[in-house]
């Protein structure tokens, strides 16, 4: 798909200003705190995972942060829903390098979807630790990393 | 709405011809003409400084204070010029008073250390206050920590003003220093500096003073203030970064040990001990920034030619003419509103939909239009959660900003609220 800057900036907002799976998930299977200690982003991402299938059943956030963060966030919970645990840390590398802007997804195959809205972060370095946030943070409740993430 | 600020600020300065002595102010950001709003970080450069390094460099540099050659002879020359113009814009009494170091940080650091050593003890009392940057609270908490002294924190009103009533409570026989800023980097509030001290000399209490905001933008006279030690940053004086230092009252420094011991700052060294020198040597160890004081030497030059009051009153025109802008725009909230301000509006956004409008979210949009101000904690946490805000944006002048800028800075915030100041 290619990249619509108007889109992006409407489907933040909306993300900011209603985030969706935005409450706490009682009794987790997993969960992560994070922060960004420079900008004060700070979340924490609630899974419930069937283990034996590999699969995610369940996930939300609670938490403040910028509109990017925040909608990043939002977005991550509606896409991973119902993915696998090894697709969740894929479309995690994917997005990673693609905001970074080592990885074009407009010229290569990815698993990313609608998430390839977030290309435009690329074009501000100091933001790209506002939408990675959320996927560091995943990454870390799936790992079971209990001291939480930071990205300093 | 314009008109009569600009006016007023043209007979002041001319901004025109000074904008020209800044070679960075003609770039264009993401195609805008640069609008450059974060003084209160870090200023710029005009072309006499950049100028007067590169000639240092390429026809003067040497190393200082123990070459017996003549180009380190012309070197520590003109290195030690550069204190005396140090010494003379702040109005210190002698040049041997200014200590050089990278900068207000590792200044107070110094002091904290140094002073600290000699002075603190299980008991005494160190105060600070609500509204100081984290490089004069952080050296603080770790003496007292480690002394086992207690921090005491003179509070705020909201409008941003220490509350100098609470202030002379905390004062006693068991306080040795008092360490405020002349200028809050986060709200830009002007303290009562003389005042403060001294209320805290009365006590036979020390007082540190951090100028690092106050000192390239009103005239200074730390004998007239009578403070015992006054910091400042050279980056934030449009000269080079890793140069500032501390003035300190002489009869004070003679009695501190040293902070960085090694070369430079002894008399005499065996291999059992050393006799440290006198000061400011003591305190400058090993081979300092010499390109770098340079360069603060034609920074001060360029300032003094300029004339500390003109800048001061011209910046207050500024701040006058944003303050009365900002306030008639709807969902924005000043946050520092003291009556004596320096040229710097630090705010939030308050819109109709609450999530919108984080500082981060607004410098990006801002940047969108070549405006680049400042947004975060400011490295004054406590300040934040005063004032029950994580973050804030903020705009800082300096003599080389325009009332234009400030419109369009503006006219940029009234256009970010429709968008939620997600930034394209």
């Amino acid at each position: 798909m290619s990249y619509d800057k108007e889109l992006y900036q409407q489907v933040i907002l909306d993300h900011n200003r209603k985030p969706r799976n935005f409450h706490v998930i009682e009794n987790a299977s997993h969960n992560c705190h994070g922060v960004n200690p420079l900008c004060g982003d700070d979340i924490t991402v609630y899974l419930n995972v069937d283990e034996e299938a590999g699969k995610i059943d369940e996930v939300s956030f609670q938490g403040s942060g910028c509109a990017i963060c925040k909608a990043s966030t939002s977005l991550m919970t509606a896409f991973l829903k119902g993915k696998t645990v090894e697709e969740a840390k894929q479309i995690k590398e994917e997005f990673h390098k693609m905001i970074l802007g080592e990885f074009d997804p407009e010229k290569e195959e990815h698993h990313m979807g609608k998430l390839t809205l977030f290309m435009g972060i690329r074009e501000y370095p100091s933001r790209t630790k506002c939408a990675s946030l959320p996927w560091h943070t995943l990454i870390g409740a799936l790992d079971k990393k209990f001291d939480g993430i930071s990205t300093e | 709405m314009s008109e009569p600020s600009t006016s007023v600020a043209d007979n002041i300065l001319d901004v025109e011809k000074i904008r020209k002595d800044f070679p960075i102010l003609t770039q264009t950001v993401r195609g805008k003409p640069l609008i450059y709003l974060d003084n209160a970080a870090t200023t710029h450069k005009p072309n006499s400084v950049i100028e007067r390094v590169r000639k240092f460099d390429a026809e003067e540099y040497g190393t200082v204070r123990r070459g017996a050659y003549s180009l380190s002879e012309k070197a520590t020359q003109l290195y030690e010029e550069s204190r005396q113009k140090v010494a003379d814009f702040m109005g210190a009494e002698k040049k041997g008073e200014i200590v050089f170091t990278s900068g207000t940080t590792q200044a107070i650091n110094l002091v904290a250390h140094s002073f600290g050593k000699r002075f603190i003890n299980a008991g005494d009392e160190i105060i600070i206050s609500n509204i100081e940057h984290h490089a004069n609270t952080v050296p603080w908490q770790v003496l007292c920590e480690e002394r086992g002294a207690k921090l005491k924190v003179i509070p705020v009103s909201d409008d941003g003003e220490l509350i100098m009533e609470e202030y002379e409570k905390l004062l006693s026989s068991k306080t040795r220093m008092v360490a405020v800023n002349h200028v809050s980097n986060a709200l830009g509030t002007i303290n009562p500096v003389k005042e403060i001290t001294a209320k805290a000399h009365a006590v036979g209490a020390k007082v540190l003073i951090d100028g690092a905001q106050s000192s390239a933008h009103m005239k200074l006279d730390v004998q007239d203030i009578d403070c015992d030690f006054y910091t400042f940053s050279g980056h934030k004086m449009y000269a080079p970064s890793g140069i500032g230092g501390v003035y300190g009252k002489m009869e004070l420094w003679e009695e501190l040990p040293p902070y960085v011991t090694g070369g430079d700052m002894i008399t005499e060294v065996t291999l059992e001990k050393a006799t440290y020198a006198k000061p400011p040597a003591r305190f400058e160890a090993g081979t300092p920034p010499i390109t770098q004081v340079i360069g603060l030497g034609a920074a001060i030059d360029y300032l003094n030619g300029i004339g500390m009051d003109k800048i001061s009153d011209y910046e207050n025109t500024l701040l006058e003419y944003g303050t009365r802008l900002f306030k008639e725009i709807e969902g924005v909230r000043i946050i520092g509103n003291a009556r004596h301000k320096a040229s710097l509006i630090s705010f939030s956004i308050n819109g109709a939909h609450p999530s919108d409008g984080h500082p981060h979210d607004v410098v990006s949009w801002l940047d969108r239009d070549g405006i680049a101000c400042r947004g975060g904690h400011h490295c004054a946490q406590p300040t934040m959660i005063r004032y029950g805000v994580p973050a804030t944006t903020r705009a800082s002048m300096a003599f080389y900003n325009t009332t234009e800028e400030l419109d369009a800075l503006a006219e940029s915030i009234r256009n970010g609220f429709p968008y939620g100041f997600v930034a394209l």
